[in-house]
């Protein structure tokens, strides 16, 4: 069969951003599983403990191989504490800022909000500005010209994607966005998802975080080390492969413009560390489908929902060997995507809402 | 005018939680509290109109199921983001084990 190429413009607030909203994609009524309320509410139960000990955790960790790092600066002894310390700041904040961004990893608000804060710091995020762009991720996840979190556009920009690994690409536009932010202009994009009276916010928090780094750079200047740096904002870029590495299997390869999280989100099963690392949002159609659910109990959903899914990738490297192919692929065709096979027992995909999409992954 | 309108047995609701009850073309959202009151509002959410019922009651709070943003149902006020519109809430009394909320004019 073939497909005319289709020419996708991700900008907010160009010719695919109006067709979704005249095709009816955005904030379009979305795929659910069946659960019954009593197991719903269940799922949903907030606990402020789970949290309170990965963060103790996380924080204990961080201070410690930041300490241990900074004592050993100058020798070779050094590297694998930053290596550690890297994850934990430029990885971790990833998965923290995100489960706090939706107020369920604390049952008490006030720990959700501080975590949020110090993790879009790290992660540098501007919390304002993520918090609505996140939402409008969920709203319309992957829907081509609305979503402002679709990581790997079609066709994929693979430098970009290597790049990343180590926060060039990311880092740098947050750093234009931050100096943008502080010099007190929000863009053009930007207003198209944060509300009017939460702006100033935004410009506020971004001219704190520039005092921060030129503070941090003040002292490596006057240190005459690049310590400071090592311990703040560097670590967004040598601590960043982690979240990279799982961030791209949440959607790479799937389709868009799709209303059915089990056709545009993946859920692959890691192991123990990258799960704490990445606080479970390996989980992810489950998370998506289910955004009230916490981190902790997504495994719980996962099991009560499987019937209903596309069977996980077993693996980190299961899912890379699923994707990375159809990265390539997308290189000639961008409507090529990865069509998931359900099981025996799951609802069918409905097709007639994305039929175009099925005559693409032909 | 008052204008009480039956909506559902007090037993429909389990205590702290929330169900969906729709009324000429109107959907509203029907509360039984930690303390066994009862509460009504607008049943979707100012922010993108999604149903309510389906979100989580926590103490005076509910929180919508798609965005997490948060209302205090006894009062409608936005409590959360993405949330910054207040719900619209309505007078409910019980009689003969039956919930009604008062519509208005």
């Amino acid at each position: 069969m073939t497909v005319t190429p289709s020419t996708r413009d991700y900008s907010l607030v160009g010719e695919s951003a109006r067709r979704a909203v005249e095709s009816g994609l955005a904030a379009a009524e979305w795929y659910h599983t069946d659960i019954p309320r009593k197991q719903m509410k269940e799922l949903m139960q907030r606990s402020d403990g789970p949290a309170i000990r990965d963060t103790a955790i996380w924080l204990g960790l961080l201070v410690a191989f930041g300490a241990v790092g900074a004592a050993l600066w100058g020798s070779w002894w050094c590297v694998p504490f930053f290596f550690c310390y890297g994850v934990l700041y430029g990885s971790a904040t990833d998965a923290r800022w995100h489960e706090c961004g939706h107020g369920t990893a604390f049952k008490t608000q006030w720990m959700n909000n501080a975590v949020y804060q110090i993790a879009c710091f790290m992660i540098m995020r501007n919390p304002v500005t993520w918090r609505w762009s996140h939402t409008r991720h969920h709203t319309d996840t992957v829907i081509v010209g609305r979503d402002p979190e679709i990581s790997v556009m079609r066709p994929p920009d693979l430098l970009r994607v290597v790049l990343n690994f180590f926060g060039l690409v990311d880092a740098w536009h947050a750093i234009v966005d931050m100096v943008r932010n502080a010099a007190g202009v929000i863009g053009k994009e930007e207003k198209t998802f944060i509300p009017e009276s939460e702006q100033p916010r935004a410009i506020r928090i971004a001219r704190i975080w520039l005092a921060i780094y030129l503070a941090t750079i003040a002292l490596a200047v006057y240190l005459g080390s690049w310590l400071p740096l090592m311990l703040i904002g560097l670590p967004r870029l040598y601590g960043a492969w982690h979240h990279v590495l799982t961030g791209l299997l949440q959607h790479g390869g799937l389709a868009d413009n799709v209303v059915d999280h089990r056709l545009n989100s993946r859920t692959v099963l890691m192991n123990p560390i990258s799960r704490f690392i990445y606080w479970n949002m390996n989980y992810h159609v489950e998370h998506h489908m289910f955004p009230m659910v916490p981190y902790h109990a997504l495994p719980k959903l996962h099991e009560m929902i499987r019937h209903d899914l596309p069977a996980p990738n077993a693996s980190m490297w299961a899912g890379y060997r699923e994707m990375l192919p159809a990265f390539v692929r997308q290189l000639r065709n961008e409507d090529y995507f990865i069509k998931r096979e359900l099981p025996p027992t799951a609802r069918p995909y409905r097709e007639e809402f994305h039929s175009e999409a099925a005559l693409a992954a032909e | 005018m008052s204008d009480w309108i039956e909506a559902c047995a007090a037993d429909d609701i389990d205590e702290e939680d929330v169900i969906r009850f729709d009324h000429a073309g109107r959907s509203f959202a029907i509360y039984r509290s930690p303390e066994d009151e009862f509460f009504a509002t607008d049943g979707l959410c100012t922010h993108e109109q999604i149903h309510l019922s389906q979100g989580l009651v926590m103490g005076d709070i509910i929180e919508c199921p798609k965005h997490n943003g948060r209302f205090n149902y006894k009062t409608g006020a936005a409590r959360g983001a993405p949330v910054c519109v207040n719900l619209q809430t309505y007078p409910v009394k019980v009689d003969a084990g039956k919930v009604f909320i008062q519509l208005g004019n």
